[in-house]
């Protein structure tokens, strides 16, 4: 249906089109990981379709059960993949989450740690400043005492932690303080966090090619809110992996966060003023011809972005702008895999499984990219990988708000990871690798996961 | 008859110390994604959904449901689309969506043992690498259980050459309604007494629970030609259809897709249809590499002399799979066209394809609706799909009464109510125009041999007395 072809009934939050287009085939239920995990129909996407309908007009109460169904849909999106009947399920499932924190008050703590969360993850010197004991840590080289190789997640990380603080005291007496009130959620955050941070990414606010080559295709980088202080090196491999492609890569200023995480909360508010951010800085940047493709390093920002018209549809003033710039945005991957690539180098002869991200692959329909790219690089065997595109668990903040139904997943991942033979997996989100890194970690094995753009660079690297 | 017995609170205790709290449904959001399945014109919410794990979990779940003279209902994956799981008048779902184990493979013998509740393409994923497949292939083979393809005696395109689930049924393990676990079937289909599995074979859940079923897992064909055949109208599909079959000819599938159903794959797909074309086919044949180009040569040249426009043949692998995707999706691509549809499944002799054809479309212009067809055109087995609108009940009752047309015109071509849909809730009515009363007093007695008390699926099937077509006017509510 075109955007504003179908009215939202009032106090609804979705056209009722929007529903119908579900003929209740239920083909979606086996690309659906909550389903498959729980085998609860109101689990699956056909169900959950079914309850925000039944809500939407009424004949349902939004109770606690009701909004416990729909929090637990990750919002991968492969149920899309899976319809015939092509519903947006994703505009759905985001439609419904606003409506239902307006409506439906949650218990103070549920409030408090999905509050605490988006502003965490979407705020980057909060994110910075929190990390930067665990930088301290890693500087001083004993991070690696506090988690054992193998160790199990749950309360006990984070008294590992406590105790392991001995190096500073400040923040042994934080730790001391916080420990009693320690949860499984806080104990699985930080289970999540890669065994080691990569340095921050300073990010290239004037563009650079690797030859200095003034007349090199320009790029604007989305680098997200969370990679730069948690995976620099990667957000620095998408530059120059790009560069050795021959593409000038930049940050244009006031570019931060798109919106997603918020809107994955429910918190339309927060999404439209954080996204309004970054499309004014975008526009601003934009030269009045030849406008840059944009890349977002995270699957996540670009498949928000790329549907940035469907969110600002009722902002008159910026509708246009969202709309142009939405049709701008490339993942990487896509962009490199569109020219012939610059030749990598061999590297040690591995056999690679590849994880798809879901936005990515749902959302994006990105999935012949990643593996063109792999398969360039010489030295590499991409295996076959059972359920390659059923999402890992990591799904945004998914993994900190629902840990139990996360590993839940993860270990089906880590499953079928053993069974591909792989020694290396390799996806194409930060999000994805830090989860798929962190369920491998607890299986006790030590198969490592890489991001794409880190692989190319490395190969790269050795040309 | 105890059909209209709700489950005692007592009930849902019992059960949840069987299969576990969290195997237990009892809070009406989740109790109300289960009021119907992929048949949406009749609802009714269940009082209680139990999710067994085991067979062991399943008979201890149907004893105490004996004990309290408490009817239930099968669930696989609720894909079914004749309202054979319908919680109406047993109010006790009992799903077997967490029964997915593969117990065994056994390729030496060609036989997988597959729980209930695994998916039907998960069969033929778990023998792919020994070279094996599971033949019935379903349109929802991606999302539907082997329980209900069982219930059902599910057919597929490929049932043309191979046949329907009960052909491919070894053996099966049965609870009867009492909680007593049977095994039917030697499990290497020597059939030495009566063919008990082959009798619960599409009994839709009327005879208990199937819990387990021993399949057969056939060798992948060496060699696969899909040809596509457009056509001007489906007189001239249809006839070349049985041209096809006259000359001998048995295609591994033979499908028929109209002009409303192209546009509507290729909306969705974009596989290449002509949209401007009245009917495609879609053939394939399958077998030894030797002699398949000449059948077929053969094929293209009866579709040619039969009116075909044009013979295309899928020129590797991923053409192949754009081909069979587009129709096994078909239905659901249907959603594009229209706020909702029902797809009916009716029955004619090969040769009178083209006589319930032109019934069909008397039926759509006399109710003024718009009908698409997409089918097995090789066995005869229609699938005309009704297009309306539920927001409008007086829509909604034509398309019923559209459907019902065509199902009685299949009865005086000489055909049948159903091919694989089953009978479900919608088409009681149906059966009873089909078969005597005597004969449905001796099928009857046959359920009555598993199910003397009717407490599994009651109300399904057998035409009640008093449940008349007019009454059973569309009772949908407002919700989806």
């Amino acid at each position: 249906m075109p955007p504003g072809h179908c009215a939202t009934p009032p106090g609804g939050f979705a056209p009722v089109e929007r529903f119908l287009a579900c003929v209740h085939c239920g083909l979606c239920h086996s690309a659906c990981p909550t389903y498959l995990a729980l085998g609860t129909e109101a689990d699956s996407p056909r169900g959950r379709i079914h309850l925000m309908r039944a809500l939407q007009e009424g004949r349902l109460a939004l109770d606690a059960d009701a909004v416990r169904h729909l929090d637990l849909c990750l919002g991968c999106r492969g149920c899309e993949t899976a319809c015939p009947s092509g519903v947006a399920y994703g505009q759905l499932i985001e439609a419904a989450r606003p409506w239902i924190e307006e409506r439906y008050r949650r218990p103070w703590r549920e409030r408090a740690r999905r509050r605490v969360v988006v502003r965490v993850l979407t705020t980057r010197w909060l994110l910075r400043a929190l990390l930067a004991p665990l930088r301290l840590l890693d500087r001083l080289g004993v991070r690696g005492q506090l988690r054992p190789e193998g160790a199990g997640t749950g309360a006990g990380a984070y008294s590992r932690l406590g105790r392991g603080a001995r190096v500073g005291g400040a923040f042994r007496a934080i730790a001391r303080t916080l420990a009693p009130h320690a949860s499984a959620r806080l104990a699985a955050m930080l289970d999540l966090l890669p065994a080691s941070l990569a340095p921050r990414a300073v990010l290239p606010r004037e563009p650079a090619s690797v030859d200095g080559d003034a007349a090199a295709p320009h790029l604007h980088l989305v680098p997200g809110c969370v990679m730069p202080e948690l995976c620099g090196d990667t957000v620095r491999n998408t530059a120059r992996v790009l560069a050795v492609n021959g593409w000038r890569s930049s940050v244009p200023r006031g570019v931060g966060c798109c919106g997603a995480l918020a809107l994955h909360a429910g918190d339309r508010a927060a999404a439209l003023a954080a996204a309004r951010c970054t499309l004014d800085a975008l526009v601003a940047a934009t030269p009045a011809e030849n406008a840059p493709a944009i890349v977002a390093t995270a699957a996540g920002c670009g498949a928000m972005m790329k549907s940035w018209g469907e969110l600002f549809a009722d902002d008159l003033a910026r509708a246009a702008a969202a709309r142009t710039v939405a049709a701008r945005v490339r993942d990487a991957t896509e962009l490199l895999a569109q020219a012939p690539l610059s030749p990598p180098a061999a590297l040690s002869p591995r056999r690679v499984a590849y994880h798809d991200p879901c936005h990515l692959a749902h959302a994006q329909g990105i999935r012949e990219a990643p593996r063109a790219l792999l398969a360039a690089v010489p030295g590499l065997e991409l295996v076959g990988m059972e359920d390659e595109d059923l999402c890992c668990g990591s799904a945004g903040h998914y993994n900190v708000l629902q840990p139990v139904m996360a590993r839940t997943l993860v270990e089906r991942k880590v499953a079928a990871i053993r069974a591909s033979g792989a020694e290396l997996v390799v996806t194409a989100n930060a999000g994805c690798a830090l989860q798929l890194e962190a369920g491998l970690r607890a299986a006790g094995l030590t198969i490592p996961v890489r991001h794409l753009v880190d692989v190319l660079a490395e190969a790269y690297a050795g040309s | 008859m105890s059909t209209t017995i709700a489950p005692p609170p007592a009930l849902a205790r019992e059960l949840a110390a069987i299969v576990g709290a969290d195997g237990v449904i009892t809070d009406l959001a989740a109790r109300t994604v289960y009021e119907c399945d992929g048949f949406t014109l009749e609802r009714a919410v269940p009082d209680l959904v139990v999710l067994p794990r085991s067979t062991e979990e399943v008979a201890r779940v149907l004893r105490a449901a004996w004990r309290t003279g408490v009817p239930f209902v099968p669930r696989g994956a609720g894909t079914g689309l004749a309202g054979g799981c319908l919680a109406a008048p047993a109010r006790l779902v009992v799903g077997t969506s967490r029964m997915r184990t593969i117990r065994a493979v056994d390729v030496p013998n060609r036989r997988v043992i597959a729980e209930a509740g695994v998916v039907n393409a998960e069969v033929s994923r778990a023998v792919r690498a020994a070279g094996l497949h599971y033949v019935p292939d379903p349109s929802s083979q991606s999302a539907c259980t082997i329980g209900g393809n069982v219930a059902e005696n599910s057919g597929g395109p490929h049932t043309l050459k191979y046949g329907v689930t009960a052909n491919h049924v070894l053996a099966l393990e049965l609870v009867l309604p009492d909680g007593d676990v049977v095994p039917l079937g030697d499990g290497v289909g020597d059939g030495l007494g009566y063919d008990l599995a082959g009798v619960v074979c599409g009994a839709e859940g009327t005879t208990g629970i199937v819990t387990a079923a021993t399949l057969r897992v056939v060798p992948l064909p060496e060699a696969v030609v899909t040809l596509l055949a457009v056509f001007a109208t489906v007189a001239e599909a249809t006839t070349a259809v049985s041209a096809i079959i006259a000359a001998g000819i048995v295609p591994a599938a033979l499908e028929m897709m109209d002009r409303t159903i192209v546009a509507a794959v290729e909306a969705a797909f974009r596989v290449g249809f002509p949209t401007d074309a009245g009917a495609v086919l879609i053939i394939e044949i399958d077998g030894d590499a030797a002699g398949l180009a000449m059948t077929a040569a053969l094929i293209a040249d009866l579709c040619r002399r039969h009116g075909a426009s044009g013979v295309r043949r899928a020129a590797d692998e991923a053409e192949r799979a754009a081909l069979w995707k587009s129709r096994k999706r078909a239905f659901g691509a249907v959603g594009r066209l229209s706020p909702s549809y029902c797809t009916q499944d009716g029955v004619v002799p090969r040769t009178r394809l083209p006589e319930i054809l032109v019934r069909i479309e008397e039926a759509g212009l006399r109710h003024g609706l718009r009908i698409g067809n997409v089918f097995h055109a090789g066995d005869g087995n229609i699938h005309p799909i009704v297009l309306y609108d539920e927001r409008d009940p007086e829509e909604a009752a034509r398309a019923l009464a559209a459907g019902r047309d065509i199902l009685r015109a299949c009865l005086e071509l000489g055909g049948s109510v159903t091919g694989e849909h089953g009978i479900g809730v919608e088409k009681m009515v149906e059966l009873g125009l089909a078969f005597t009363a005597d004969d449905l007093a001796l099928m009857r007695r046959v359920r009555g041999v598993f199910d003397p008390e009717e407490r599994a699926n009651p109300g399904k099937i057998f035409p009640t007395p008093g449940a008349c077509v007019e009454q059973r006017a569309p009772r949908r509510q407002a919700a989806l």
